[in-house]
């Protein structure tokens, strides 16, 4: 990466896995051997093997049988998946709210931070990134409970949407309410925090450049166009275009902690599907399958992003 | 900006609207935490009763705290989440620190390929259910503290900046240090370390944040209720609906506990369990609050 500094241009020529340099490396460096073992071993125990258990998906798993005596099926789970209504429901669900997330969250997030960045009074700036961090260091088991509190019947949220509409009804057991409760709690949660990265790029840009705006009569709209956005685009379309790249990944903790059966309809994703489906109902095979599947879309569609990423802004993940 | 001189009516109006607008975000911000502070110092009935937002404390009172403090639970799950935490933390330190060191060394033969085995779990993984069967079955920790501890021990992400961290040291310390005869293990606890102490910072109070509001392996791996920590209990009490474990014992305030009682105690104590758990979050926050923001920095530049 930045090892071609010409103090290290010497090493590279060693860099081949000839037999002779492994053993001479080994003789010098076998501290660092033993420092980076007990990692390695960690990598490949509680991630490498269970990426090689993805065969299961192949299998009709039992656990008494293990691994390797459960029978072989090929690509039924698969089938099975695809055939049942839950692939439409869970995928276009996981969908849908990734949009959604993409849609407004994103935006919104930047939009905080150019208007902060807009404050003249440095005291309050500081006073609102410090309140406004704070959701994203409260559990999301306690969100979820303030979240239950305020969508039931007689809670604060139902109370205020009740005396417009006349329905007092438990917010979270109506599938339509699902999406906006959803991306609601997470710009409550997640927007002041994940604004910290614009934040940081708006600081960077050079304070002469809206000097020289303004000599040339820019008003405040134009600078913020012509010196603000530009200023930060390329942060906004690599963090854009990571962002599509985890398009199928939406996590589940949240789902499973609100959602009911009343509501799978909405809330269903592909990952709290795999936990019912693996690890409630212990069908195995059928989940690793439907898990399988979500990594390897999410695998391309990272592979595509951070192809996109390195063409267009010259950065990318990896 | 602060160069701008002079301000037209437009740009003055915009600014008002600006403040008005963070203002709003404030209060939007702090208003279910104020709304959960107050419930939790009034009166049950009246909590109970109470359709709304509650913005000011009725009849203070501290009987939910002293239902919450009687609690074994809570403290059970207090003390199990210090053992995870600190367990998880000093552990992944550990392997995180020396797994960086050796990988940010130049002359190390094997640091690419290592990296590459590491940043690859990033990209692609096994998905819960391999790891499942590996954890309960394979390695037979189902309901053990340690499927709490060594699957989630370490991040790739973390190791990647205290490798960075460790890269921007000038080399010429270690050599100056190895013509000295100090070994790589003094080198690095005794020279690098304390170099990188704000990087590591970020990444200890990273590790301690996530493992602290960790609930998920606890729900799946755990079912002896002694070891639940905090989250899980507070999942119980705060989430789980229908269930005998989220019914509390009242008979510390009054003689007669019978259980029209305990469902009038339910909704504030939920409201106490809340803030007992939070509370520590939010002492510890504000004088931590420059290392979240500079592990965000450090991770979009290396990102």
């Amino acid at each position: 990466m930045q090892n071609s500094t010409i103090a290290s241009e010497p090493l590279r020529k060693s860099r081949k896995f000839t037999w002779p340099n492994i053993k001479r490396d080994f003789k010098k460096n076998w501290p660092l051997f033993v420092m980076v073992l007990p990692a390695v071993a960690f990598y490949i125990i509680f991630h490498y093997i269970p990426m090689g258990g993805l065969l299961m998906a192949f299998e009709n798993f039992k656990p008494k049988l293990g691994f390797f005596d459960s029978p072989f099926v090929g690509m039924e789970n698969f089938a099975d998946f695809f055939g049942s209504a839950f692939a439409g429901r869970t995928i276009r669900n996981t969908l849908i709210l990734s949009l959604l997330q993409i849609g407004i969250e994103f935006p919104l997030t930047i939009l905080f931070a150019l208007l902060l960045n807009e404050l003249r009074s440095k005291r309050y700036r500081k006073t609102i990134q410090t309140i406004s961090y704070m959701p994203y260091f409260i559990s999301m088991v306690v969100v979820a409970g303030i979240i239950i509190d305020f969508c039931s019947t007689d809670g604060a949220i139902t109370s205020f949407i009740g005396s417009i509409t006349g329905n007092y009804d438990n917010l979270l057991g109506n599938p339509s309410n699902w999406r906006t409760i959803y991306v609601v709690s997470d710009l409550w949660k997640n927007l002041g925090f994940d604004s910290i990265i614009y934040v940081a790029a708006l600081s960077s840009i050079d304070q002469t450049l809206y000097e020289a705006a303004e000599i040339d009569g820019a008003n405040r709209l134009q600078r913020i166009l012509r010196v603000t956005i530009p200023g930060i685009i390329d942060t906004i379309m690599i963090m854009l275009i990571l962002r599509v790249g985890q398009m199928l990944s939406v996590g589940y903790e949240k789902t499973i902690l609100l959602y009911n059966p009343q509501v799978y309809e909405t809330a269903d994703i592909l990952s709290s599907f795999v936990y019912r489906k693996g690890l409630q109902e212990a069908n195995y095979g059928y989940s690793t399958a439907v898990s399988l599947f979500n990594s390897v879309i999410n695998f391309i569609l990272l592979l595509f992003a951070n192809a996109f990423s390195k063409k267009y802004t010259e950065s990318g993940l990896f | 900006m602060a160069m701008v001189k002079n301000k037209s009516a437009g740009s003055r109006i915009f600014d008002g609207i600006n403040c008005l607008f963070f203002a709003l975000i404030i209060v939007v911000c702090i208003l279910p935490v104020w709304h959960v502070i107050c419930a939790s110092f009034s009166d049950a009935g009246w909590v109970m009763n109470q359709t709304g937002l509650i913005w000011k404390i009725e009849k203070f009172n501290v009987n939910g705290y002293k239902l919450v403090f009687h609690d074994s639970r809570i403290w059970t799950g207090y003390l199990n989440t210090l053992i995870y935490v600190f367990g998880n933390t000093a552990l992944g330190m550990f392997l995180t620190v020396m797994a960086a060191y050796a990988l940010s060394r130049k002359d190390f033969l094997w640091a690419n390929p290592i990296m590459f085995l590491i940043s690859f779990t990033m990209l692609f993984s096994g998905g819960i259910v391999p790891l499942y069967i590996l954890v309960t079955q394979n390695l037979g920790l189902f309901d053990s503290r340690w499927a709490l501890i060594l699957p989630n021990c370490m991040s790739a992400f973390y190791l990647i900046l205290v490798r960075t961290a460790l890269q921007n040291v000038p080399d010429s310390l270690e050599e100056s240090a190895m013509l000295d005869g100090a070994g790589r293990f003094t080198i690095l606890f005794q020279i690098m370390l304390p170099l990188i102490k704000a990087t590591l910072a970020t990444v200890i109070l990273y590790y301690i944040i996530g493992n602290w509001n960790s609930w998920f392996s606890a729900m799946i791996y755990l079912r002896t209720t002694s070891k639940y920590p905090l989250q899980l209990v507070l999942k119980e009490i705060l989430v789980t609906t229908n269930n005998s474990n989220s019914n509390i014992d009242i008979s510390v305030l009054s003689s007669s506990g019978d259980s029209a009682d305990a469902v009038l105690y339910k909704q504030l104590v939920k409201y106490c369990t809340i803030v007992v758990s939070t509370v520590p979050m939010f002492i510890f926050y504000p004088f931590v609050q420059k290392y979240f923001e500079s592990g965000v920095m450090i991770g979009a530049i290396k990102g």
